[in-house]
């Protein structure tokens, strides 16, 4: 579901100053009625049957898929019925969605470079770009907080409670 | 160095693995600290697929037990004890069949003839696992069935049959010796070839070595959990050698000592060529053991 | 009486200065450990048994109860100020501490979660001072069929809740359903809904949606509104303390009732979370303003940490009488005791007297040092809020990120979590509930499985529920609550009727 809201935003813009909300109802229905039915094949293939001795392992997933799929489906019907102001309603406003997006999109970034760099380097990077880019601070006051981030947040994991966190090239220099 | 295990906190697996932590660190075995991480996920097959993807990687230990044959065979993850080096193996956990003190079985025979009567409950850890192998097989030798209730621990499995929710476990010893103490349970019989070693009286009139083995008691079953211990695949022999070494060291210590005695152990202690034939046979053994119960995931 | 002598001999034991010294350290980690998610009390106290075992059994015990105390204490810090549960029992604190910290009230919701923390643990104590023996063969009554009937009765003091589409409300329940039997299913062993995925094998962590859902949605929703938090404007200062003590007292009876539903939720052992959301949902439902709770009653904190926190401290009984551990935090507890050669069971009361008693002194002390620490820090912790925005939402999302991947050391949950973050903000902005989705994830599996072992065991016989007193009353009471609100509109359909019958 994650990229429903990024991929209609556009969509919708055109005749609107935002995203319109009944889109997104209508997105959000069909994505949990696509989840049930992925449910209910998976769990036909288990056997969603009554054995002797109580359900099968696909009883409660497949049960459990219809009932999501039909109230999503369900969900669809007022708003698709919905006229007037129900209807024109935003789920979210462009500034709105910028405000968000320039929140959402370095997180993004951020957990995309976790892998590669290590949790530490991305946190400070983070750090740093929120502190200039978000906020009025000037790299120098933005660098030592990054940096002092990345220390606590070693000495506290790695040192103290010796629980291993991802780690990049920088901290294999190092010899960790 | 990660020590992982494929098994959730509180375990057997589990606390072996923090004794050996405790033991490193307290005697300072070695420089590095030693870090315990379980992965218990998928019955383990979370921890094994992660120790096959760290091929080549000194710094990371498996503790195993008899999932590291079972989750394979019955899930069809990809995944084979061929898939990491095998260290060393550190003790065989033995299994007990119990019942209920209050119940009228006082032998193998009572139970099973009961069983014969009306369908009886075993309960046991997890599903299409030790505990439920030791079920099939004793179906299996005894022609009686069995119901087998699969829960989440040793320790709750115990409960339930104190509680008189279920009629009979297999707990390892150490799951089930304080309600032994307490009088609330009583063994029948242990599942190995020959009796357990401890002769310090543990209830009134009881020691270990005073439960008959099962084959003494007419049931053909006899079953050991491996507690071994691997490094992932690709690794060099110095540094096999390495942890082979430092576990050495950890089975002189009077803690681990400790442990062993507590738990009836059963102390055989394989590295090497032997340990490797010994892991090919009971991988063999599993494999039959689990084709009988109809447990397997991809029949052949 | 010999009980009260050596519970006095153990008050002597932990107020020496060097334990009253580890008791501050364990309340100091505790803490700490309860305020980063992922971080949870059984990876303090795993990763500090092996350091205790220099010292004797009776002062490494009292550290780590007191970090068991501390983190039981923090976890409601995070869930307050930033909406992100720190611990699963958290979850219910949730829905009205937050709502308290936007309107400027997170020193009140803080005091009053840590005071009520305070009240519930001491009941559980006293509890297992006075009655320990009589209660601790309780459990045994409960197997299987009784075990599901305490979740059904939770699901049932839940249901009817939320506000809104009853059909979002059910959409959102199944959907935390579903996500709970992602994984191995435990009765059969079979892997369910894993399409293949080895990512997918460890299922959804409980702590990695919820990071997700309630913590990153929230950063999302609040930031339409422009780069700052609500709730900046915090009072930070110790009279806060005083102020909402003296509101307190007239919650007692919620915080009894409360601390009696957490009791008996530890002692079967369901476990803190059920007792949270149980109490939560009874709060409400007996409430004269039940519309109130999620806008930041103060009722909705107390109860649920009253309840969490009866049940964490009376989940030690069945740990230490018959070797059950209630939570991770008791498992890896129950494997350090087996570490210092005590073996928990029936004998360990018989045999090891001292230690057990020891333990409770230390439980009663703990407790006090633990209110005492985090009572102190209020306004400290108030004061997070006024961090700049950028500052504060950058480390909230490290921090999340952290614990995300903490939870099974997997870099594919921080992913999942910030999915689950964009999931939870639209959800929220739909007017989707959240809070049944998250009962449904975190009881759901538990409950399945309840349910199956049961029918194993009567060889399918649905019977089995009604099978005694026991099960049978606890599900009618399941029954009857999940009735009560169709009754209740029935009746005012009905007294409408005659009104307007009457009328014409």
């Amino acid at each position: 579901m994650s990229t429903t809201t990024l991929d209609l935003a556009p969509a919708a813009g055109r005749s609107s100053q935002g995203v319109r909300r009944s889109a997104m109802e209508v997105a959000t229905s069909l994505a949990l009625a696509l989840i049930g039915a992925a449910a209910i094949w998976d769990s036909s293939r288990l056997g969603a049957g009554w054995g002797a001795e109580g359900p099968q392992s696909g009883y409660f997933p497949f049960w459990i898929g219809l009932i999501l799929a039909g109230t999503s489906l369900a969900n669809l019907v007022p708003v698709l019925r919905a006229r007037g102001a129900a209807a024109e309603a935003m789920f979210v406003t462009w500034p709105q969605l910028r405000l968000v997006m320039s929140v959402l999109i370095p997180t993004v970034f951020y957990v995309a470079a976790i892998p590669l760099s290590g949790i530490y380097l991305a946190s400070a990077a983070l750090v740093a770009y929120f502190m200039m880019r978000l906020g009025e601070f000037t790299w120098r006051s933005a660098l030592p907080a990054a940096v002092a981030t990345a220390l606590v947040a070693f000495v506290t994991f790695e040192v103290w409670f010796l629980v291993g966190l991802p780690k990049g090239p920088i901290e294999e220099l190092l010899g960790f | 160095m990660q020590f992982v295990v494929p098994a959730g906190t509180g375990g057997g697996a589990d606390q072996m693995a923090r004794v050996i932590q405790g033991i490193v660190s307290k005697h300072a075995l070695m420089r590095q600290p030693m870090v315990v991480v379980n992965k218990a996920g998928g019955a383990g097959a979370e921890g094994f697929l992660e120790a096959k993807g760290a091929r080549g990687n000194p710094h990371m230990l498996v503790i195993t037990l008899s999932n590291l044959f079972t989750t394979p065979l019955a899930t069809g993850v990809p995944f084979s004890w061929k898939d990491l080096t095998p260290v060393t193996m550190m003790a065989l956990d033995e299994f007990v069949f119990w019942v209920n003190a209050n119940s009228s079985w006082r032998s193998v025979q009572d139970l099973i003839a009961a069983a014969k009567q009306q369908r009886l409950k075993i309960g046991g850890t997890g599903s299409k696992q030790e505990d439920q192998i030791i079920a099939a097989a004793i179906t299996k030798a005894s022609g009686a069935q069995f119901t087998y209730v699969p829960f989440r621990g040793g320790g709750e499995v115990a409960v339930q049959l104190v509680g008189g929710h279920i009629d009979a476990t297999v707990n390892n010893p150490i799951e089930a010796v304080t309600h032994w103490r307490s009088g609330a349970l009583r063994p029948l019989c242990v599942f190995d070839t020959k009796r357990l070693a401890d002769t310090g009286k543990m209830t009134e009139t009881q020691a270990w070595s005073d439960i008959p083995t099962c084959r003494e008691q007419g049931l053909d079953v006899d079953y050991l959990m491996l507690r071994g211990i691997f490094m992932p695949a690709g690794v060099k022999p110095e540094q096999v050698a390495f942890y082979e070494g430092l576990m050495a060291k950890v089975r002189e210590t009077p803690e681990w000592k400790d442990l062993m005695q507590q738990g009836a152990f059963n102390t055989t202690s394989l590295t090497g060529e032997a340990f490797g034939a010994w892991l090919a046979r009971e991988d063999e053994r599993h494999r039959s053991l689990m084709q009988d119960a109809g447990f397997l995931a991809n029949p052949a | 009486m010999e009980e009260i002598g050596l519970l006095m001999q153990g008050f002597a034991v932990a107020l020496q200065p060097g334990n009253m010294l580890l008791m501050l350290v364990g309340v100091v980690l505790g803490v700490l450990i309860g305020v980063l998610p992922g971080l949870g009390g059984a990876n303090g106290i795993a990763i500090l048994l092996p350091l205790t075992f220099a010292m004797p059994p009776v002062s490494a015990v009292i550290m780590l109860s007191c970090i068991y105390w501390g983190a039981l204490f923090g976890g409601a810090i995070t869930s307050i100020l930033f909406n992100i549960p720190g611990e699963p029992w958290s979850v219910a604190t949730t829905f009205d501490g937050y709502p308290m910290a936007q309107q400027g009230r997170a020193g009140e919701a803080l005091t009053a979660a840590f005071t009520s923390s305070f009240f519930g643990a001491f009941v559980a104590v006293v509890m297992i001072t006075f009655v320990a023996p009589i209660i601790a063969g309780f459990a045994l009554r409960f197997g299987p069929p009784e075990f599901f009937a305490v979740m059904f009765l939770s699901f049932a003091c839940f249901v009817g809740m939320a506000k809104g589409s009853p059909l979002k409300t059910l959409a959102a329940m199944m959907l935390g359903f579903l996500l709970a039997a992602v994984g191995m299913d435990t009765v059969t062993g079979q892997l369910r809904m894993t399409f293949g995925s080895e990512e997918m094998i460890r299922g959804f962590d409980f702590l990695v949606a919820v990071i997700g859902l309630f913590g990153i949605s929230e950063i999302l929703c609040s930031i339409e509104e422009g780069l700052h938090f609500r709730g900046q404007k915090a009072k930070i200062d110790l009279k806060v303390v005083l102020r909402t003590w003296a509101e307190l007292p007239r919650h007692w009876f919620l915080a009894i009732r409360s601390a009696l539903i957490g009791c008996w939720m530890g002692i079967t052992p369901a476990g803190a979370t059920p007792a949270s959301f149980m109490s939560y949902g009874v709060a409400r439902r007996m409430s004269k303003d039940p519309a109130g709770f999620g806008q930041g009653r103060i009722e909705g904190v107390v109860a649920p940490e009253t309840a969490a926190h009866a049940a964490g401290t009376s989940a030690l009984l069945p740990m230490l009488t018959l070797g059950v551990p209630g939570s991770p935090t008791a498992a890896v507890l129950l494997g350090g005791l087996i570490m210092w050669g005590l073996q928990p069971g029936p004998m360990l009361f018989v045999e090891q007297k001292e230690f057990v008693w020891g333990l409770v002194a230390s439980m009663y002390l703990g407790n006090v040092a633990g209110l005492l620490v985090v009572l102190v820090a209020v306004p400290w912790f108030a004061a997070i809020l006024r961090v700049p925005f950028p500052i504060i939402a950058a480390l909230i999302l490290t921090v999340c990120a952290i614990g995300a991947y903490t939870v099974s050391n997997a870099e594919f949950d921080i992913v999942l979590m910030l999915i689950f973050g964009i999931v939870g903000y639209v959800m929220k902005k739909l007017d989707y509930p959240l809070a049944p989705l998250v009962l449904a994830l975190v009881l759901g599996d538990r409950t399945e499985e309840a349910f199956r072992q049961s029918l194993l065991v009567s060889n399918g016989d649905l019977g089995i529920f009604f099978h005694n007193w026991l099960s049978g009353g606890i599900m009618a009471a399941g029954i009857a609550l999940l009735l009560w609100p169709a009754l209740a509109w029935a009746r005012a359909a009905l007294a409408s009727g005659l009104g307007r019958a009457r009328a014409a």
